[in-house]
């Protein structure tokens, strides 16, 4: 699950400066976000929907052994399926003390998303962020 | 279809209009985006401003800027009756009795808040009904539910027969007789229906219940004539008539607007003030709290100044025709579903494509210049009802040309095939 992309935060920067405009990287965005699983649909309920986006979100996080989280995450527009694949990138398969070290800032600024996603894309971005980070830091106040 | 409300005097039409040179007053629109040509589609949020308007604004703080009324000095007469012309001319585009039915806003949202705190407060008890509509945009919504819950009054709607996005009138004398205010939109800003306001106004004075209209997707596209609908209030929107954010008019009717507490305390709407107690100024000036937005209203003027040169009628076949002209492309799509009725929309057209979400596609086509709107368009109880999460939603004004039109399509399928 870790891995299911394949593609490290790196190859994406790599991917990113490869294409030449924005309308090719959205595209790649989408390719990404199609590859993403699908939540069950029992999964879609209000308590994993994470709000401040204008696409529906559902996001949950599951402890694996190794004291890491697998975070599983879907989306109704593809763009956003994309950006949370972006996401997993960064923060699938880490620790609790990972995920609150690392805000994401420093990997969307250098993908460019922090100048070319709307403002709205944006705040939806960071809700999902924000959502990452609590329920890692539930994790760490309240250990399983 | 003929226009709402019509009115004699604005008869020029759509063929006698160069619509494109029209395009030449409107700096905004020689924009590229993204290194094409800007094809602005999102006219129902928010209208672009002919330099006749910029120009009024830009004069105004050069030439007269001072605050407005009770000034002894040359600006501040300047300033007021420039603010009181504007008042007079909205009067004349509505064509309302007098300018003191003409209240100066923020815009239709604050119109329709100041109407549910003022009137409404003060008139409506426990257990009255208020009337809306299934197509209320949350301005229209919102103000009535916060009000219902502080009161005890209760909402009632009257409801839409489908994706043809009409109303269903064959409950309204019973659902009036148990209402004692109706307030609706004019024209629908997700499903462009235009409403018969005069009929549904009519009705509803024969059953005793005050009526409000929501005039922001009419007030700047088609002839809006307050005696011909017959409304106890209507509010528009400066800044999608092509005039400034920040401004707005609430037209209401004289004898309610006297009978009517004030809105907000503070200068400009008092008579006279001492320590515990404060007599009311008379309207529309007790309505109007604090220093007014008399730039704005400055441009408001310019702005209807150049709708009417234009002709209100003109502009609403030429809405027409474009809007028609999409809806029949779109159509071609299989699995496309189109809101709204077949014939006689207004210029907004919203759609699903059954194969890309309408944030995707607004985000790719912006991509291409064609600037699109994807959302609930503040209509979350309608698009719950319609049982979609977001629609996009193409809205078309005077300025846009049938080329625009085809470049949407064209740039819609090219975005279609990075989804199939």
């Amino acid at each position: 699950m870790a891995n299911f992309l394949d593609t490290t935060v790196d190859d994406l920067i790599g991917n990113f400066e490869f294409l030449g405009d924005w309308e090719e990287r959205f595209a790649y965005l989408i390719e990404l976000g199609k590859k993403l699983p699908p939540l069950d649909e029992s999964e879609m309920v209000e308590d994993n929907r994470v709000h401040g986006c204008q696409a529906a979100v559902w996001l949950k996080m599951l402890p694996a052994s190794d004291s890491t989280f697998d975070i599983h995450a879907d989306s109704d527009a593809f763009i956003v399926k994309g950006l949370i694949a972006v996401l997993l990138m960064i923060y699938n398969g880490k620790t609790a003390e990972q995920i609150l070290a690392d805000d994401g800032t420093a990997t969307f600024a250098k993908l460019g998303l922090d100048r070319h996603l709307s403002p709205t894309r944006r705040n939806g971005l960071h809700s999902m962020v924000s959502r990452i980070k609590a329920l890692a830091a539930a994790s760490v106040a309240q250990p399983a | 279809m003929n226009p709402p409300a019509e009115t004699a005097n604005l008869a020029k039409r759509d063929e006698s209009v160069d619509w494109t040179a029209l395009r030449d007053d409107f700096p905004i629109l020689r924009e590229t985006v993204n290194g094409h040509p800007l094809v602005y589609l999102d006219n129902a949020a928010s209208s672009q401003k002919p330099h006749q308007v910029i120009d009024a604004v830009r004069r105004y703080y050069e030439h007269d800027n001072a605050n407005v009324h009770r000034g002894i000095h040359e600006l501040s007469n300047r300033a007021t009756e420039a603010y009181e012309g504007a008042r007079q001319r909205v009067a004349d585009y509505l064509n309302a009795g007098s300018r003191e039915e003409i209240i100066f806003t923020r815009g239709t949202t604050e119109g329709l808040n100041l109407v549910a705190n003022t009137w409404a407060l003060d008139n409506l008890r426990e257990g009255d009904t208020i009337l809306l509509t299934e197509m209320e945009h949350h301005s229209n919504l919102v103000p009535w539910q916060i009000l219902a819950n502080r009161i005890g009054a209760k909402l009632d709607f009257i409801e839409i027969t489908g994706d043809d996005g009409q109303l269903d009138l064959q409950w309204l004398d019973e659902q009036l007789a148990r209402a004692r205010l109706l307030s609706l939109t004019h024209i629908s800003n997700t499903m462009g229906t235009v409403n018969p306001v005069a009929e549904i106004c009519a009705r509803a004075r024969a059953a005793g219940v005050v009526t409000v209209v929501d005039a922001a997707q009419s007030a700047g596209h088609a002839p809006v004539d307050v005696q011909a609908i017959d409304c106890d209030f209507l509010a528009f929107s400066g800044h999608k008539t092509c005039g400034p954010t920040g401004i707005g008019v609430l037209y209401g009717r004289r004898e309610l607007l006297e009978a009517m507490p004030p809105y907000q305390g503070g200068g400009e709407m008092i008579l006279k003030v001492e320590y515990r107690y404060s007599t009311f100024n008379v309207a529309p000036h007790k309505f109007e709290a604090g220093t007014p937005n008399v730039a704005g209203a400055v441009g408001l003027h310019a702005a209807l100044d150049y709708l009417d040169a234009i002709g209100r009628e003109a502009i609403f076949e030429h809405d027409q025709r474009l809007a028609k002209r999409a809806c029949e492309r779109l159509a071609e799509i299989d699995g496309i579903r189109i809101f709204g009725p077949a014939e006689g929309r207004s210029g907004v057209v919203s759609f699903v494509l059954p194969d890309a979400h309408a944030l995707d596609l607004a985000t790719m086509a912006d991509q291409k210049g064609v600037a699109l709107r994807a959302g609930h368009h503040c209509n979350q109880p309608l698009l719950a009802k319609l049982g979609v999460a977001a629609t996009a939603r193409a809205s078309f004004y005077f300025y846009n040309t049938e080329a625009e039109v085809d470049r949407f399509i064209e740039v819609l399928h090219g975005v279609r095939k990075i989804f199939v």
